[in-house]
């Protein structure tokens, strides 16, 4: 575990402590403001909650944007400087490797969704929404998060270079969000089953209006697992080559 | 010890190297020499636990690679061409990273660090930010992360290219001063750097090794045994050939005057008689100002033997 808590560590202070870092966080956060006061407070006569599912439903793409963008870097940055040697000359396990990419990525989606606190917050002032409804709409957006890092993750362990990373990690998580999309398109049982894989229709939608969805959970965890796995696969790969 | 027997390894159908045995002892400072292709990248790869070789064995104080696996990279130092450096770090900074992720507490790591800052000649740069330092510092904050872990083997691929002559020397110094902390293996092209800083030099060919041994056994392996140097002698030409023709073993001589009265002369000897050539010379009252051993004599061995595995 104290690789894994190192490699995040030193990622995440990567992220940090360069103006990238913050750069990124103040575009989405701009982005993410932007979007909520046009969309999510359009209109005059608005319940609390119906205002609160919008900034989910919204901030939960910026959130999954961010989680791709900034996963890019994480082996696909290491291969371009030459510091991937580094890592894999350590005693540390392909596992625990990604596992600390991983981490990193998601302590800097952490950080941006406490930034993010301040939007929710604002309806207090002249509505009433409970906290609960804000802590499992935020699981929900950490849980999709979480799929989107590790697809981002496997994307960039795949990948020489950052922006080929983004492409296909971008690809990818499209494909998820499309799966409602497509199985409009299609007959049974493939309409049941891209139903099941829609990211945002299927499984993110319960958490914007404050239910747990276990289902939901149980997918995000394993489609976060399945992806963090093919990362690990990759780069054992590498060392049979 | 390092042993390595019988490693083999394939890149798809392509042979890299094959069949390669060799054993390294403690504290001993050994030489890859090979040409491109040769397989001296993947020699290291594997000894770095970096590439799973196809078939052999590779074993640091008993210790298995394949079985030992991450384990087995912790008791490793690797330096590669391109040092790896997080650049946005200090050196103190990365160090202690460094020796963190191969396995060593922080208070560990904070110990050792004085010593290896000074070992690699850093010291003064220990709170620079690595971005802004001088590629010959950045090899040497290379070498520090590859030992600051304390490793059985230290793995240096091309320690000295892209370095000016000064930093070519500290270079040295610095590999020397590894050579008595642990065993060192080092790849060069530059065949005078190998012979210069190891005891022990293993010449790859074709994936094979054809040669090992020190410089007069590798040699005596190409069938070029002997020493060859160039003077710088003040006298008559009557005096320097008088000498020459006392000396044991000599092969050839080719006397070439230069202003102010001295002659530059090229000797081949049939062994090591540089002692009774300058005797010889010193008799009958030739000044020696300048006896240099001619630097290409490595490469010529090095072509005898590849040349010679390859026919």
């Amino acid at each position: 575990m104290r690789g894994i808590f190192l490699v995040a560590r030193r990622d995440f202070a990567a992220y940090v402590n360069t103006i990238w870092g913050w750069v990124i966080l103040a575009l989405a956060l701009l982005l993410d403001g932007i979007l909520f006061n046009v969309l999510g407070m359009k209109g005059n006569a608005l319940y609390s909650s119906e205002v609160l599912k919008q900034f989910f439903y919204l901030s939960g793409g910026v959130t999954l944007a961010v989680g791709v963008f900034i996963t890019m870097r994480l082996f696909a940055e290491e291969r371009q400087t030459g510091t991937m040697v580094l890592l894999e000359a350590s005693p540390l396990s392909d596992a625990q490797l990604v596992a600390g990419k991983y981490l990193s990525a998601m302590m800097f989606i952490v950080l941006f969704q406490g930034l993010s606190l301040y939007m929710p917050a604002m309806i207090f002032v002249n509505g009433k929404v409970s906290y609960e409804e804000i802590a499992v709409g935020y699981l929900g957006m950490t849980v999709l998060a979480s799929a989107g890092v590790a697809i981002g993750t496997w994307a960039s362990s795949i990948s020489r270079n950052q922006i080929l990373a983004l492409v296909v990690g971008a690809v990818v998580v499209l494909f998820f969000i499309a799966c409602w999309m497509i199985s409009r398109k299609s007959d049974a049982p493939f309409k049941e089953l891209f139903s099941y894989m829609a990211f945002y229709d299927k499984q993110y939608a319960p958490f914007q209006e404050g239910k747990i969805n276990t289902e939901g959970l149980a997918y995000f965890g394993s489609v976060t697992f399945a992806f963090l796995l093919l990362a690990t696969q990759s780069l054992s790969a590498r060392r049979w080559e | 010890m390092i042993t390595v027997s019988g490693l083999t390894h394939y890149y798809g159908n392509r042979r890299a190297v094959e069949d390669l045995s060799f054993t390294i002892a403690e504290n001993e400072i050994v030489g890859i020499l090979g040409l491109n292709g040769a397989g001296k990248s993947t020699t290291l790869k594997v000894l770095a636990g970096l590439v799973i070789p196809t078939a052999g064995t590779v074993t640091v104080d008993g210790t298995d690679l394949v079985a030992a696996g991450a384990e087995f990279r912790s008791r490793i130092g690797y330096l590669p061409e391109d040092p790896p450096l997080y650049k946005e770090m200090t050196v103190t900074e990365f160090l202690l990273y460094v020796g963190q992720l191969k396995g060593r507490s922080a208070a560990d790591v904070l110990a050792r660090l004085p010593a290896v800052l000074k070992t690699c000649q850093i010291d003064q740069v220990a709170d620079r930010v690595i971005g802004e330092l001088s590629h010959g510092y950045k090899k040497r904050v290379g070498i520090a992360q590859a030992i600051i872990h304390q490793p059985r083997l230290v793995i240096l691929d091309e320690p000295i290219s892209g370095l000016d002559p000064k930093q070519i020397v500290e270079m040295r110094q610095v590999v020397r001063a590894l050579g008595k902390q642990c065993t060192v293996l080092i790849s060069s092209h530059i065949l005078a750097e190998i012979s210069e800083t190891c005891d022990r030099i293993l010449v790859l060919n074709g994936g094979r090794i054809v040669a090992s041994g020190v410089e007069s056994e590798l040699a005596a392996a190409a069938g070029t045994q002997g020493t060859r140097v160039t003077l710088q002698l003040r006298g008559s030409r009557e005096q320097i050939e008088g000498a020459l023709r006392h000396v044991t073993g000599l092969q050839s001589s080719n006397l070439a005057e230069e202003p102010g009265g001295l002659w530059k002369v090229h000797v081949a000897l049939g062994a090591d008689h540089r002692e009774s050539l300058v005797a010889a010379l010193v008799t009958a009252g030739v000044g020696v100002r300048r006896m240099v051993e001619d630097e290409s004599e490595l490469e010529s061995i090095f072509l005898g033997l590849t040349q010679g595995a390859t026919a």
